[in-house]
């Protein structure tokens, strides 16, 4: 395999930028990995390689021609399959989608382009990101490269499978609850959900509006910073998108200190219920975090006892009106039954076709959390657990700059494990939750293997809304560490995947 | 219900109080839609004014249009009302193909603008205060055509078009407390209430206001109770009242209709009711309970709107004369007899006699000619007067043609017709065809002297001071001049020929 691939988005982008390599060099290592392990690794749900080399070749010919170019240009990423682009089809993970070719681009993909960046293809998910392992992609799931039989992690395990097994540097995902946290963690590599309202979400297939964001996923810190970067700033189609820029991201991966920072450690997310491998990495990092000079403290967050289920009321209530639209009528899916073919009946037959498992779930959930006479009971008082959880969270970074917590109770279990519980299903994303509920910035960053199988463990570090900067600070800073302690990147200590 | 099995309208009056609520939808003129850049135009081709925001494409997201933010705080202040300094959008979720989204982005417990009232008069001249709960903004659906069936309703069509150039249109709901008290004159008030909403958005210039274009748009409640009854009655919510006259009858009807099946100690059923112009009947519609459950929730896609105090005042300031002012005004400025003035505003007259004063002619010149010829002609073509192919001024000169003595009233009628049929101004028309009175005196006594000759006792009967039989020889001149003689002048030189 070409050495091309193992490197980070970084380093390619110095070798891009002084014509070292060629973005159709990169590109085709790229592709010609896919082709080599996605057969097993299943990170794609359709890949565009005529597309991606292309742009490859028209960004090499611009930089031969000495044309200005943007840092990143030339450099491949792989998007997730929910954010809508002209020139692949779109699923979201659902056959009531299979096929459709949005008539627009989503701002993130208009943004990767403006800066030149090929896209390799269109990554798995959880079917409208609703999972945890990729299981309930109505096109099958994607497996862990570190262990072909685990999960990769959801819903954004096709990003997280892709970066981890090299088939992309770059990839974008989507957070609503930890799809882009959690996948980060069981598979080696970093992810963040930048604080609510920075990344437009035009174009991204709306799972629940308020909770919603997209961030990147990348092997190392710094290069998910890169990626912040690009994708980043208002946007007017989105009227939730921040109006004022959070600065630059690169800027903060490269000042490598956290001496004088306090480290908020969450007491309600340590302890009982975490995997002791999990646990023993994190309490190294803290250790390692005291080292370097950071302060540590214990705070306190009461209100999270209460985020999965108001999370599990926000979200299906959201989600349930969100995917009314998915009715046959104008794109995708058209079912008509037998006999006669009224509205509601094409209507009814389609969704009964095209909706999966848990998406059925979920608007039977949200559709009953809001009916009349239940909806302050459910909906009403999950919005006042959220505003808890934020006063929280306030209460937390009044005595820390940066909270820390496991990502993940556990490292990756197998497919097929929690499938029929989607109780312990949702209880994966904890940690995560209450990031999306309070729309603070968080960020999952490899931490160590667990002693006990061997397998990736993460850590999540949350800062303030707004503050994004500090989790790019502090999580370069800490994966610098890490790197001294192990001697290497983690993702250098995954095993080799078979190449076909 | 037969009009024959319809209760005595007196009769009803007699045994119950009738209350009505009126539901008004204003169409906002803006230059684009609501949540999206697409024209807000009428009459296009089918689905050319689309995008994928207003066709509810996945991952599109809406963005206020200020414009009509600002429309709504107009009309909100002109009907005396609050304005809510944060107003939220909600989503009210239903399934309808017309509906792109499956839901309908509206406001529900946060209207931008509330508690206000209306001054209103109905033809007797008493004057109601109606009181107004809300206004609120919300968007238009679609437009369905039923193909195939009889009526052009969705039972029985074989198919159904859906065009989707209204979807997202701005409208203005702006809904009544219950009205009491109006007695036998609620028709007429509920059309009076409608004529000021659609006269004060036209003069706002926040509407095209026209009925029949759908921009204004009346759904009438009615319900009644027996006389010192504390309790309301079952309501019937009368929709597809689409003209002054229509909202008139309907109300009328289902006063009747109501009273009949009370009367007999049947029930209302709480319903949705269709007007029927043609036969001049309601029929039933949906069944429409207050559980009706739209599982409204806030749209979390939308920011709330808050306008600041000075946008406010701004709007406030800039608001035109407050129609029932203007009215004062006009009375008084025109001298016309109350009658007179009445027949002016229930015609919808004044703005014509407004501008065609402001021209120049004289108020009773103005009335004179609205509220007589134009008015005829525009009823005989069952067109609103304003759509007649005439301008103010164009009457005004024609009054002033009148008042000059080039022409007579007859000659000016038919001039009107020319200037109708887009031949001219009327002095143009006057001047092509000729049309001007006779008043050569040379052609005139040869036409007496012709009249005498059949009538010679007429001399003598002028001598003795009997002027009534001047008329007779008017009147044969005239006819044999078809109808171009200065009538004046003709009597001048008849007695000048009586008393040579």
């Amino acid at each position: 395999m070409s050495d091309l691939i193992r490197k980070n988005a970084s380093e390619l982008v110095e070798l891009l930028n002084s014509k070292q390599v060629s973005s159709v060099e990169v590109t085709q290592a790229h592709i010609d990995r896919t082709n080599a392990v996605d057969a097993d690794v299943h990170s794609y749900l359709h890949v565009s390689p005529e597309s991606a080399l292309a742009t490859a070749a028209e960004i090499d010919r611009k930089r031969a021609a000495g044309e200005p170019l943007h840092p990143l240009a030339g450099l491949p990423i792989a998007v997730k399959d929910n954010l809508t682009t002209t020139d692949a089809p779109t699923t979201s993970g659902s056959k009531i989608l299979e096929g459709w070719v949005p008539q627009y681009d989503a701002t993130v993909v208009a943004k990767l382009r403006a800066a030149g960046m090929p896209i390799l293809g269109k990554t798995n998910l959880d079917e409208f990101a609703m999972g945890s392992s990729t299981e309930f992609s109505a096109f099958g799931p994607s497996h862990n490269p570190w262990d072909l039989d685990r999960i990769p992690g959801g819903s954004g395990g096709g990003s997280s499978s892709a970066v981890a097994s090299f088939q992309a540097p770059l990839a974008i995902g989507s957070d609503t609850g930890g799809s882009i946290r959690f996948p980060a963690a069981v598979t080696g590599t970093v992810g963040t959900k930048p604080t609510y309202g920075a990344v437009s979400r035009y174009g991204l297939i709306a799972l629940a509006s308020s909770l919603d964001q997209i961030g990147p996923v990348s092997r190392n810190v710094l290069d998910a910073a890169l990626l912040q970067d690009v994708i980043a700033g208002y946007d007017k189609h989105d009227s939730t998108s921040l109006p004022e820029s959070l600065g630059s991201m690169v800027e903060a991966a490269k000042k490598m200190d956290v001496k004088g920072l306090r480290i908020g450690v969450i007491k309600e997310l340590t302890g009982a219920g975490f995997q002791p491998g999990v646990q023993a990495r994190f309490n190294e990092s803290l250790t390692l975090l005291q080292n370097a000079g950071a302060e540590i403290v214990e705070v306190s967050c009461p209100s999270f006892e209460y985020a999965i289920a108001a999370y599990y009321l926000i979200l299906p209530a959201e989600a349930s009106s969100n995917l009314a639209k998915f009715d046959s009528v104008r794109f995708g899916l058209r079912v008509t039954p037998e006999g006669n073919p009224t509205i509601e009946r094409v209507m009814a037959a389609t969704r009964e076709a095209g909706f999966g498992p848990e998406v059925k779930r979920r608007i039977i959930l949200g559709t009953y959390a809001l009916s009349s006479g239940y909806y302050d009971a459910y909906y009403g008082s999950a919005q006042k657990v959220r505003t808890l959880i934020q006063r929280d969270f306030d209460a937390a970074f009044a005595k820390a700059d940066v909270l820390v917590s496991p990502t993940a109770p556990t490292t990756a279990f197998k497919l097929g494990e929690k499938l029929e519980d989607p109780l312990a299903m949702y209880l994966n994303d904890i940690a995560t939750i209450p990031a999306n509920l309070a729309g603070i910035p968080g960020m999952s960053i490899p931490n160590g293997l667990a002693e006990e199988d061997g397998l990736p463990v993460g850590i999540q570090l949350l800062a303030p809304a707004r503050e994004d900067a500090r989790l790019y600070q502090v999580g370069a800073a800490l994966e610098k560490m890490h790197e001294d302690v192990w001697g290497k990147r983690m993702i250098d200590f995954a095993p080799e995947l078979e190449v076909k | 219900m037969a009009k024959d099995e319809l209760m005595n309208y007196e009769q009803a009056l007699a045994q119950f109080e009738v209350v009505i609520g009126l539901e008004v939808h204003v169409e906002l003129n803006t230059k684009t839609k609501m949540f999206c850049g697409c024209k807000n135009e009428f009459g296009n081709e089918p689905n050319t004014n689309v995008c994928p925001i207003c066709i509810g494409l996945p991952g599109s997201l809406p963005a206020v249009n200020k414009r009509a933010v600002e429309s709504s705080i107009s009309i909100g202040l002109a009907l005396g009302c609050q304005i809510a300094p944060t107003g939220r959008f909600a989503r009210k979720n239903y399934f309808y193909p017309d509906l792109a989204k499956n839901f309908q982005t509206s406001q529900y417990d946060e209207p931008i603008a509330f508690e206000g009232a209306l001054e209103v008069e109905v033809p007797s001249g008493n004057k109601f205060n109606v009181l107004i709960e809300r206004a609120h903004m919300e968007e238009d659906a679609g437009k369905l055509t039923h193909v195939g069936g009889a009526t052009g309703r969705i039972q029985g069509a074989e198919y159904s078009l859906v065009d989707y150039n209204r979807a997202g249109v701005p409208l203005v709901e702006i809904v009544t407390k219950p009205v009491f008290g109006a007695g036998a004159e609620a028709p007429e008030l509920a059309a009076a209430y409608v004529r000021s909403i659609r006269d004060i958005v036209r003069a706002l210039n926040v509407s095209d206001a026209r009925m029949e274009r759908g921009n204004v748009r009346c759904d009438a409640n009615v319900s009644l109770r027996p006389h010192g009854s504390e309790k309301l009655g079952t309501r019937t919510e009368t929709k597809n009242v689409n003209s002054l006259r229509s909202i008139e009858r309907a109300v009328r009807y289902e006063i009747q209709r109501q009273a009949a099946i009370l009367a007999k100690g049947g029930s209302i059923i709480q319903e949705t009711r269709h007007w029927h112009e043609d036969r001049g009947i309601t029929s039933s519609g949906r069944p429409k309970s207050d559980a009706d459950d739209y599982r409204y929730f806030p749209e979390p896609d939308l920011v709330p709107v808050q306008p600041s105090i000075e946008w406010i005042e701004s709007l406030r300031a800039a608001l035109p004369e407050n129609p029932a002012e203007r009215r004062r005004r006009l009375a008084a400025d025109w001298g016309f007899s109350e009658l007179e003035f009445r027949d002016v505003v229930n015609a919808g007259l004044l703005d014509q006699i407004e501008e065609t004063v402001a021209a120049g002619a004289k108020p009773q010149s103005a009335r004179k000619w609205w509220g007589g010829e134009l008015a005829r002609v525009a009823n005989a073509e069952d067109k609103d007067v304003t759509e007649l192919s005439i301008t103010p001024a164009q009457v005004a000169e024609l009054a002033s043609l009148v008042e000059g003595g080039k022409i007579n009233d007859r000659l000016a009628r038919e001039v009107l017709t020319y200037v109708l049929a887009g031949e001219g101004s009327p002095a143009e028309v006057v001047a092509a065809r000729g049309l001007e009175v006779v008043s050569d005196d040379g052609a005139l006594i040869a036409a007496i002297d012709a009249a005498l000759a059949s009538q010679p006792d007429v001399l003598d009967a002028i001598r003795e001071g009997r002027m009534q039989a001047a008329g007779a020889v008017i009147g044969a001149v005239m006819k044999a001049m078809k109808g171009s003689a200065d009538a004046a002048r003709v009597r001048e030189l008849l007695i000048e020929k009586a008393n040579a």
